[in-house]
């Protein structure tokens, strides 16, 4: 664990460069090969008649800059849920919140014949909240609050809603399954870039909120009784973090469909390396977010070469045995 | 309350019926066999009850092709599938003495789905679609043996059982979903309308050969049922009373798997019939285990029997899956146990 002052900022750097890299073999690899020179040629001198200029720019910048900005927003969303609901074994796609979004979603496209990337964004927002909402204040209702357990059957059993819902509307409209299906399994290839900046400023906003509220969560986390006894505005404070939560859930939803466990996994390894000070484990938990996020859709690209395989499915494939870790670690100790 | 004890093959089977039990039995089956008729009825064309009537005792034979073909296979399926699909709810409930378990819950649907859809994908157009169920239930059992094994420290206690049954399950979905993407749209659309749960296109076949997967558990469950009482006390309880406590856990979970994953086989993810059923039970004829499987039973019956019947009705000419219309009902039901149960 990272303790001095200084052994954390050298922390952030090493990982801002880790990120930096990841980004750079993001544009240089792929199906064709191009050299980390090239790449930064298309950064300074941009040439549009050169091949390989074209497909950087074209198609994998976008896909580095997705991954990205979406890695950092789940990977915050994450430790944010974490945070709020108390519950080690949270994360958006665990409780639902991205079944919610998407629900709402294919309902805007099949039903509503919605077009524009703004709509779906605003749908995927209405669908994060109202999942996020129902989940919250289901687990929250008795005695003993929100216990794991119950947070985890109630998003569990929203996702099942969702999801049967979407597939029902899926069935009736056949047309739209190719492409529903694509997107719902969490994909940042071949998304364009305005679907991301119709949702930027959003989740950029939150992010940059996100990363002042650290001092406040740690109040928060030591308890509700004596965050307020501290003066603290816990009500509020919930209040912020859950629209936090849904800006940067269903945001990252609208652009790239279901990517699960970057939430989950991410705040546990950021919170391994500097502790439970959320100033600090906010900020790593981004990097880490980011650069889980690229690794794996630069590892997705070469699988299955020359096919590739959907983000969502590999970040599945990485998190699903990390949560039955955490099942086991947290359960015993109990 | 009046009841009678029931003792047979040496003591080893007993039970009790009580007067309220034979009450809710045979409303039960009433109902059953009224909405059993509705849904021979009912569809793109109508024909009334006593037609039905007259068909299915041979009189006339001037709807043969629509019930005896259509309609009839369909509906019996959905009985098999609701009252498997209850009962298998009914005995996760127990193993984890926990309300809010079920198959789907849990990912045992979750591995059936996977084997079939690796089967659909894989298979089509090499071998025999009709082996389809075997591949589900493979699917099931490797994934509740892989389940329990993971959770198994020192024996298996029934929050470790569901979480990390979750987590199994995120994990075939990923697979589901990976497999789905690489395949052509004629499978994806095919393999798609199997997830959703539909019992469209049910054949006699379908119908038998899950009559008799439903057959293999059966004995077990009443020559053990009457332990699980006891197991439903707690753990403590339960080994000092004598019970092989682990041993017990894994054949029921067992009985449960081939319940689950047979239906799911035949018809997909028709989900929380297997939470709804047991409860429902409960509240009408209380705790005892041998006395809740007949009940359950039905109750899970005419639930995938309504389900289907408003799924092929409301919309037509459009089929949709029946597992749209039990989530829809499922869903709030759940919410409204998560209520109910907020203190404990």
């Amino acid at each position: 664990m990272l303790h001095s002052f200084s052994s954390k900022i050298i922390g952030i750097i090493t990982l801002l460069f880790l990120v930096a890299l990841l980004i750079f073999c993001s544009l240089a690899m792929g199906q064709t090969s191009i050299s980390f020179s090239l790449a930064l040629e298309v950064l300074t001198q941009y040439n549009p008649e050169n091949p390989d200029h074209l497909i950087i720019a074209t198609s994998r910048l976008a896909r580095a800059t997705i991954a990205l900005t979406v890695g950092i927003a789940l990977a915050i969303a994450g430790t944010l849920i974490q945070t709020l609901t108390r519950n080690p074994l949270a994360s958006p796609d665990l409780l639902g919140i991205n079944a919610g979004a998407i629900f709402f979603i294919v309902f805007a496209i099949t039903w509503l014949n919605l077009q524009s990337l703004t709509q779906y964004m605003w749908f995927g927002f209405l669908g994060a909240a109202v999942a996020g909402l129902g989940v919250f204040f289901l687990s929250s209702l008795g005695r003993d609050g929100l216990t794991p357990i119950k947070v985890i059957l109630a998003g569990t059993a929203l996702s099942a809603l969702f999801i049967s819902f979407t597939q029902g509307m899926l069935v009736i409209d056949e047309q739209s399954i190719q492409t529903v299906l694509f997107w719902i399994s969490g994909s940042i290839a071949g998304r364009d870039l305005n679907m991301l900046f119709a949702v930027l400023p959003f989740l950029v906003t939150a992010i940059i909120i996100s990363l002042f509220i650290g001092k406040a969560m740690n109040i928060f986390g030591s308890g509700d009784d004596v965050a307020k006894s501290l003066g603290q505005n816990v009500g509020l404070l919930k209040i912020i973090m859950g629209v936090l939560i849904i800006i940067l859930a269903g945001g990252s939803v609208a652009v790239v469909g279901s990517v699960g466990f970057i939430g989950l996994i991410v705040p546990h390894i950021a919170k391994g390396l500097v502790g439970t000070d959320y100033r600090w484990t906010l900020p790593f938990s981004a990097l880490l977010g980011a650069a889980l996020l690229i690794g794996a859709d630069i590892l997705a690209r070469f699988l299955i070469s020359p096919m590739e395989v959907p983000i969502g499915v590999m970040t599945a494939l990485i998190g699903g045995p990390f949560f039955i870790y955490l099942a086991k670690k947290g359960v015993s100790k109990q | 309350m009046k009841y009678w004890t029931f003792r047979m093959l040496k003591e080893k089977v007993s039970f009790q019926i009580t007067k309220g039990w034979m009450q809710v039995f045979s409303i039960g089956l009433l109902l059953l066999i009224a909405f059993f008729i509705l849904s021979l009825s009912s569809g793109s064309n109508w024909i009334s009850p006593t037609q039905v009537f007259m068909q299915l005792s041979n009189m006339t034979d001037e709807h043969a092709f629509v019930i005896e073909t259509l309609r009839l296979p369909r509906t019996l399926l959905a009985v098999l599938v609701g009252s498997a699909l209850g009962i298998s709810g009914l005995i996760l409930q127990s193993i984890v003495r926990n309300p809010l378990a079920s198959p789907d819950i849990i990912g045992i649907t979750s591995g059936a789905s996977f084997g079939a859809v690796l089967f659909i994908s894989v298979g089509t157009g090499v071998v025999s679609m009709s082996l389809l169920p075997f591949a589900a239930i493979s699917g099931g059992l490797i994934t509740a043996t892989f389940i329990y094994l993971i959770s198994w420290n020192k024996g298996v206690t029934p929050i470790r059982l569901v979480l990390i049954g979750i987590g199994i399950s995120a994990i075939l979905k990923a697979g589901v979903t990976f497999l789905l993407v690489f395949s052509d749209t004629y499978v994806v659309s095919k393999a798609y309308i199997w997830l959703t749960g539909s019992l469209y296109a049910a054949t006699w076949n379908d119908v038998t050969s899950l009559f008799w997967w439903i057959m293999i558990p059966l004995p077990i469950l009443i020559i053990l049922g009457r332990s699980m009482n006891v197991t439903e006390l707690g753990d403590d309880v339960a080994i000092s009373m004598g019970i092989k406590l682990q041993w017990q856990r894994l054949v029921f979970l067992g009985c449960a798997v081939i319940l689950a994953a047979s239906s799911a086989a035949y018809v997909g993810g028709i989900e929380f019939v297997g939470l709804m059923a047991p409860h429902l039970a409960r509240r009408l004829v209380g705790k005892s285990f041998l006395g809740l499987i007949p009940i359950t039973g039905i109750i899970g019956a005419l639930l995938v029997v309504i389900a289907d019947l408003i799924a092929r009705t409301m919309f037509l000419p459009l089929d949709i899956p029946a597992g749209v219309f039990t989530a829809a009902i499922g869903a709030p039901f759940f919410i409204y146990l998560l209520y109910r149960n907020r203190n404990r």
